[in-house]
């Protein structure tokens, strides 16, 4: 378990303070997976360096299980830092070492015996899926193996915490859920606690437990996620479940009210929309949609546009009713071609902005599948 | 071919001539990185941003020392160290008081040349040797100079084949070896073959060196 609380870290820039970090604080729970997505600059490097103590935070503290790692004594930081694993975007392999060479690295440090060394970079290696590759040179290697043989060396002085900095950035999409399966994995097996650090929301939807939208050093969004893809405002459900921002489908309903609908765990096995047809006996159009399994659980993203005049308050009545997240998006009655959808593009917008990594629906479903 | 056998300068003085421009050489090239190599490691650790950075120290050493010993003309150097040679080998004549204006002159070469290959080490191997926990010393010696092992092992060839280029210049001060040989018989006598002879020997030597160096990089190299 590790516990971040109020954590500051404010930068000198000659006369001007840089607040990098301005009051993060989460925790993650042993054996989950916990992701921080944001944007460059967001603070996520900063959090990064104040974790392993490569920086000493301003202010605020980080505990493994209890223990104080911000506040260590110079001559004991090397300690703690071995309390946390480090998984880099680029592995960072020694390129003089071989593979077992560089899995044994953490170990030579503490001056572990030879025959001890050898017996647990062998296992290490087994356990990354790397048997056979003792000998291999990180040149002589691809970049998923690569990766293998960092979290291999990153788990060598068996750590509380495994910390992954953008471990898949670098990655081809094959290769990316490869690394996470292995994560994923590696977690529930040595009940780790892992936080992953990315740009990529892929990575948070299969693999996380519980995310953290960084922003401007501060975590403006954070929980199960489960709970944030159900919420219909959070920005990170807008993110999980995107909705492409689609130009609305020329139909016969155009000029209805357009409404955002969101099904959450058991709700998404309704039959809702029909359901929403035969009450108020009004046809209805999806303009678009994205369905996901996130968490174990299934969420529906829909936007549906209801024909003209129908009476959308006593539809949103409905769906809340039946616990349903629902909420108007536009509502512009002229038979013009686009619908306003102001609201919902200035969120995207920011999630562009954010650098959050939207995927179409094709494309997640595939994943997800 | 005649020429070469029948000369009696390169008969009686070629052999002492070689023995003396390796003695220069060796004996140079293993000061230059006993206190050249270090001194690059030091240079770059203490620079801003660096391991243990400290901004004071690092100036006057890079600036004042480092900058000033290079920008002196070698053959300057060497005749101004010559006091120094005699206190230290108490002679000022022989390839063995040539070698410590030579060291001189090149060690602050060497120790830049160090500094830039520790400096083309990535960062990230440097946090990541530090997340897991090592000591500056183990930073140092661990991934530093181990990881720029075969870029070190270039930065001598270099300084190796430019200290062959400043012996031949030492030789003109009391140093001897090859450089002398050429100056005197070649020059002064107008001995061609004398002259001819020394150039393809210190060709060949830089040759050896440059291909033996190379080789011994290429081994260590597992980029």
């Amino acid at each position: 378990m590790i516990t971040v609380t109020d954590l500051r870290k404010v930068y000198r820039q000659g006369k001007k303070e840089v607040v990098a970090l301005d009051g993060v604080t989460l925790s993650v729970p042993k054996g989950s997976i916990h992701g921080i997505i944001g944007h460059s600059g967001a603070g996520k490097s900063t959090l990064v360096r104040c974790l392993t103590l490569l920086d000493r935070p301003t202010s605020g503290s980080v505990s493994i299980d209890g223990t104080e790692l911000s506040s260590v004594r110079d001559s004991e930081i090397r300690a703690a830092r071995r309390r946390i694993g480090m998984v880099f975007q680029h592995a960072n392999l020694m390129d003089s070492r071989t593979a077992a060479g560089n899995v044994a690295h953490p170990l030579e440090l503490v001056k572990t015996p030879k025959d001890k060394i050898r017996a647990k970079v062998a296992d290490l290696l087994s356990l990354v899926g790397l048997e056979g590759f003792e000998n291999a040179y990180p040149s002589q290697l691809s970049g998923g193996q690569r990766q293998r043989v960092g979290i291999a060396r990153a788990l060598a002085a068996e750590p509380d915490v495994l910390l992954c900095d953008e471990p898949t950035s670098a990655l081809d999409p094959a290769t990316t859920d490869e690394i996470l399966d292995l994560i994923q994995d590696l977690t529930k097996r040595l009940q780790l606690t892992v936080l992953i650090i990315t740009h990529e929301m892929n990575v948070v939807k299969r693999v996380c437990d519980s995310v953290s939208l960084l922003s401007k050093g501060r975590i403006i969004e954070h929980g199960a996620l489960k709970d944030v893809a159900g919420d219909l405002e959070s920005k990170l459900a807008k993110a999980l479940l995107p909705l492409p921002a689609s130009e609305p489908l020329k139909g016969a309903l155009q000029g209805g009210p357009v409404l955002e609908i969101l099904f959450a765990g058991d709700n998404a096995k309704e039959p809702v929309l029909t359901g929403v047809a035969r009450h108020f006996d009004i046809d209805l159009n999806v303009l678009a949609g994205s369905v996901e399994t996130l968490g174990g659980q299934q969420f529906g993203h829909l936007r549906v546009q209801l024909a003209e005049n129908a009476d959308y308050d006593a539809v949103l009545a409905y769906l809340h009713q039946r616990g349903i997240g629902a909420k108007l998006a536009g509502t512009k009655t002229t038979a013009s071609d686009t619908v306003d959808l102001d609201a919902v593009d200035l969120d995207e917008a920011d999630l562009d902005r954010a650098g959050l990594d939207k995927t179409g629906l094709g494309d997640a479903a595939g994943r997800n599948s | 071919m005649n020429d070469i056998f029948s000369n009696p300068v390169l008969a009686k003085a070629l052999p002492e001539a070689i023995v003396e421009t390796l003695q220069m050489v060796g004996i140079s090239a293993f000061f230059t990185v006993l206190v050249g190599l270090p001194l690059g490691v030091f240079l770059h650790v203490t620079a801003p941003g660096g391991l243990r950075p400290m901004p004071v120290t690092n100036r006057i050493m890079s600036d004042v020392i480092v900058n000033i010993t290079r920008s002196i003309p070698f053959a300057i150097l060497m005749v101004a160290l010559i006091p120094l040679a005699r206190l230290l080998t108490g002679t000022s004549l022989g390839p063995i008081a040539a070698s410590v204006s030579l060291s001189i002159g090149t060690i602050p070469f060497f120790a830049r040349l160090v500094e830039t290959c520790l400096r083309d080490v990535h960062h990230g191997k440097i946090d990541a040797a530090q997340v897991m926990g090592s000591t500056k010393m183990q930073v140092i010696n661990k991934v530093m100079l181990r990881e720029s092992l075969p870029a070190l092992v270039a930065a001598t060839t270099t300084t190796v084949v430019t200290l062959v280029g400043y012996s031949a210049m030492a030789g003109l001060v009391g140093g001897g070896g090859l450089g002398k040989l050429a100056y005197n018989y070649g020059f002064q006598r107008f001995d061609v073959t004398v002259m001819i002879v020394t150039i393809v020997l210190i060709i060949v030597l830089v040759q050896v060196i440059q291909l033996v160096g190379e080789q011994i990089a290429r081994s260590l190299d597992h980029r």
